[in-house]
């Protein structure tokens, strides 16, 4: 009866997909995710509706979600008539006119504008999308859909699969059976700690009380992290098909979804989709006659990061300050208003459905010894492929970074990558070998996390990074605990006297007695963690700490208190680029006399740095270095460089 | 009273004191900040300790005590941000708009912020005007586009 409903919605979803794409009519698909809308995707939108208006070209335009290259968007793909999908990177809406005018008349596809053909095999010399080295190395099974339906539309997640899980659990499984099915394929929480997830639905499930509450935890806070919301924006139902699945198998009728207010885009995406599946009876009361019910509204956030934290997200779910509170009580015993609660993260749920349609014994198949199945990445910072990524467990950091990433751009050196945002630590270019799963990372002194990666390079000053995090963890820290609200506070201030240059060696040692106070003395896992990116950098950077504190110098030149920006005098060329630039007026010179900054009006902005031309390339950034320049502006070609002893400065980068 | 005010609190009353977020996150959608006023009437309307609102509305970020400027400023200050030098970008726009962030301009015309994460990070350094995310910043784009909404 209920694998007869959902063949019924299923035959009826496929006939509709196939009368609103037919194979005869030319399709035109442009990613509106997020990212794809901050790059442009608008304008490249509206420039191929008025073209196709204009030219009364008879095509359909589909808003698709992110597929992950986030480095080529705007991206717009073009699928002719019994033709295979072909994709085009960084479209300006100019391109995108010329794309549709040539393609769809003239079945012309600029081979030399394509990434790839969104298919098997080559064609005109295109490349099929899993040869490029983006996606060569990944393994995408959770973001299967992802850029390839339309996530506003419930029938195209249905065409591919959709909801079978969820029928499969309802018509044949008991809740047990589902619950060992996900204990048996080893699945743990992706939203951080690693948690085997079937052994926290147990704990709900036999927990004592009714009624009880699954969260999907959708407060995506790590700065750096944003898979979950391109998850959410491109495939939605794959989130809530999860969340339902959770409660059959744990015995609840109500859920939440609670997401950060950040995200406008995922939370029209997610009320859409539990309209649709609603309408379809995926959702709501007797589903597919099954007699199980389950409703799941939507909580917004309200801007506080420590909100991920399950108890403070319940708290804030209730109305009040989202504050942790000791544990035990765990959340399965005494959650939501006092009641057996589970909470997953958005990713841990997208990965159920694959679960239970394709068994356990498959989905182990993947991954490492303790970490099962795929992993979602975020790969950001100082990389030249940046975007989503997902990777099976046990993927060495190097090929993420390396063979997907393609490392650092303009051929910079890696220096280093953050993971896990600020919970994690900072790992260096000697331990890329490291395989990515939750013990390894936990060994490197950092964590798996949520999911996100920001890698840096030579020009990222490593002290500058943690404090830069304790800044945010500072901020965010709720208060309860003194050793997270005071103890990250006096951290910040150590840290931005070493940034500042007024550093002392003691300070490390201070530090790192801090860091365990921190860690020891708090509540939740905001403060537990607070200290890992200063351990880290601490661990593996140790020499650019003492290059702050005794050497006064930072050799990325990066905090400013110990830089400074030098017009080099035999450079200059008198031209007053520099001077009419500079915001402060601290630059002083005449047409062909040799400029001079004043260091007591300079703001350190690098303006004169960016501005003079390459061709004299007569600015340059130092720290710890003086270079020697004339009192006063005087005429071009008359400094005289022996007469100074000048040495090439170690840290100068000149442009 | 505000009128838009009451209307929103003429629907609540004190068995809806668990919905205080999602109420304050209403008001201030309607009018753009949390009035003295709207306090002392969520106070009421719930049956809740003035000061609980008050603790409850400043332990987060997204409400403000004082009117928004027409147009809304946010620049992020996420890690991949940072490592691409969102600093920068930051102080084009405090020199441009000539406030810090947290502050309106006494015209009204601006507002600035700075958000945590608004997960566009790929195209870092990033920000949002109004509802328009911005990305693959430079300072001089930056106030580009902050011209055009002069």
């Amino acid at each position: 009866m209920i694998a007869k409903t959902y063949q019924r919605i299923r035959a009826r979803a496929e006939a509709q997909v196939a009368t609103v794409y037919p194979p005869d009519r030319a399709r035109i698909l442009i990613g509106l995710g997020t990212c794809g809308i901050a790059a442009g995707g608008r304008e490249v939108l509206a420039a191929v509706q008025q073209k196709l208006a204009e030219d009364r070209i008879e095509a359909d335009l589909v808003q698709v979600g992110c597929i992950g290259m986030c480095h080529a968007e705007p991206l717009l793909d073009i699928v002719l008539p019994s033709q295979p999908r072909i994709g085009y990177g960084n479209v300006t809406p100019q391109r995108a006119m010329q794309l549709v005018e040539d393609g769809l008349r003239n079945g012309s596809l600029h081979p030399e504008w394509a990434l790839a053909v969104i298919g098997d095999e080559p064609l005109d010399g295109i490349p099929p999308w899993g040869e490029l080295p983006f996606f060569k190395h990944q393994h995408r099974q959770v973001l299967r859909n992802c850029g390839f339906i339309n996530p506003a539309v419930i029938e195209e997640y249905i065409a591919r699969d959709g909801y079978l899980a969820l029928t499969k659990a309802l018509a044949e499984m008991s809740p047990e059976a589902v619950m060992e099915e996900v204990k048996r394929a080893g699945l743990r929480g992706r939203g951080g700690a690693g948690f085997p997830t079937g052994l926290k639905w147990q704990f709900c499930r036999t927990a004592e009380g009714s009624p009880k509450y699954v969260i999907c935890n959708f407060d995506e806070g790590d700065p750096g992290a944003f898979m979950n919301r391109s998850l959410v924006e491109s495939d939605p139902h794959t989130v809530i098909e999860g969340l339902i699945i959770a409660a059959y198998a744990i015995g609840a009728h109500q859920g939440y979804i609670y997401v950060r207010a950040e995200y406008p885009l995922a939370i029209v995406r997610l009320r859409q989709a539990i309209a649709q599946a609603e309408a379809l009876n995926l959702l709501g009361d007797d589903i597919l006659g099954s007699g199980f019910d389950f409703h799941i509204p939507i909580k917004e956030g309200a801007g506080a990061f420590v909100c991920g934290e399950e108890t403070a997200l319940m708290a804030s779910i209730e109305g009040r300050r989202g504050m942790p509170r000791p544990r035990p009580p765990f959340p399965a015993q005494s959650g939501l208003w006092g009641k057996p609660t589970n909470i997953n993260n958005v990713g841990t749920l997208a990965n159920i459905p694959l679960i239970i349609r394709q068994g356990a014994d498959w989905y182990s198949q993947i991954g490492s010894e303790k970490s099962k199945g795929t992993k979602i990445f975020c790969l950001t910072g100082k990389i030249i492929r940046s975007g989503w990524v997902e990777v099976p467990m046990g993927t060495p950091l190097s090929e993420i970074v390396f063979d997907i990433g393609g490392g650092p751009p303009e051929g910079r050196k890696f220096k280093a990558i953050q993971t896990g945002g600020p919970s994690g630590g900072c790992i260096p270019a000697s331990m890329l070998d490291l395989p990515v799963d939750y013990e390894s990372l936990t060994e490197a002194g950092s964590i798996m996390g949520s999911g996100g990666m920001v890698v840096m390079d030579e020009d990222n000053c490593m002290v500058d990074i943690a404090r830069f995090f304790l800044t945010f963890t500072q901020s965010e820290s709720c208060g309860k605990c003194i050793p997270c609200r005071i103890g990250t506070k006096r951290m910040l201030e150590i840290l931005e006297r070493i940034c500042r240059g007024e550093g002392e060696l003691e300070h490390i040692d201070l530090l790192l007695e801090l860091c365990e106070t921190v860690s020891l003395g708090s509540l939740c896992g905001l403060g537990q963690t607070a200290p890992n990116p200063v351990l880290t950098t601490i661990r593996y950077f140790r020499d650019e700490y003492l290059a702050h504190i005794e050497g006064k110098r930072c050799p990325a030149l990066r905090c400013e208190a110990l830089i400074s920006y030098y017009i080099l005098p035999d450079k200059c060329q008198g031209c007053g680029i520099c001077r009419r630039a500079c915001p402060a007026d601290a630059i002083s010179g005449d047409r062909r006399t040799i400029h001079i900054i004043d260091h007591s009006k300079c703001t350190k902005c690098g303006t004169c740095l960016d501005v003079c031309p390459p061709r004299f390339g007569a600015v340059a950034k130092v720290s710890g270095e003086h270079i020697p320049t004339p009192e006063e502006p005087i005429p071009v070609g008359t400094w005289d460089v022996r007469a100074q002893s000048a040495q090439e400065p170690a840290d100068c980068w000149q442009s | 009273m505000d009128p838009k005010l009451q209307t929103i609190l003429a629907e609540y009353d004190r068995t809806r004191r668990g919905e205080l977020i999602t109420l304050l996150q209403r008001v201030q959608g309607e009018l753009g900040y949390i009035s003295e006023e709207a306090i002392f009437g969520i106070s009421e309307a719930l049956d809740v300790p003035t000061a609980e609102v008050f603790g409850t509305l400043t332990f987060y970020t997204q409400f403000r005590l004082t009117p928004v400027g027409r147009h809304l400023v946010r620049v992020c200050r996420g890690t991949a941000c940072h490592v691409q030098g969102s600093q920068r970008i930051l102080r084009r726009v405090v020199d441009f708009l000539g406030i810090e962030p947290g502050q309106t301009r006494e015209d009204m015309a601006f507002s600035l912020e700075q958000i945590a994460c608004f997960g566009a990070c790929s195209l870092a350094p990033v920000m949002v005007v109004d509802d328009d995310t911005c990305g693959r910043l430079t300072p001089d784009r930056a106030e580009e586009i902050l011209e055009r909404y002069q």
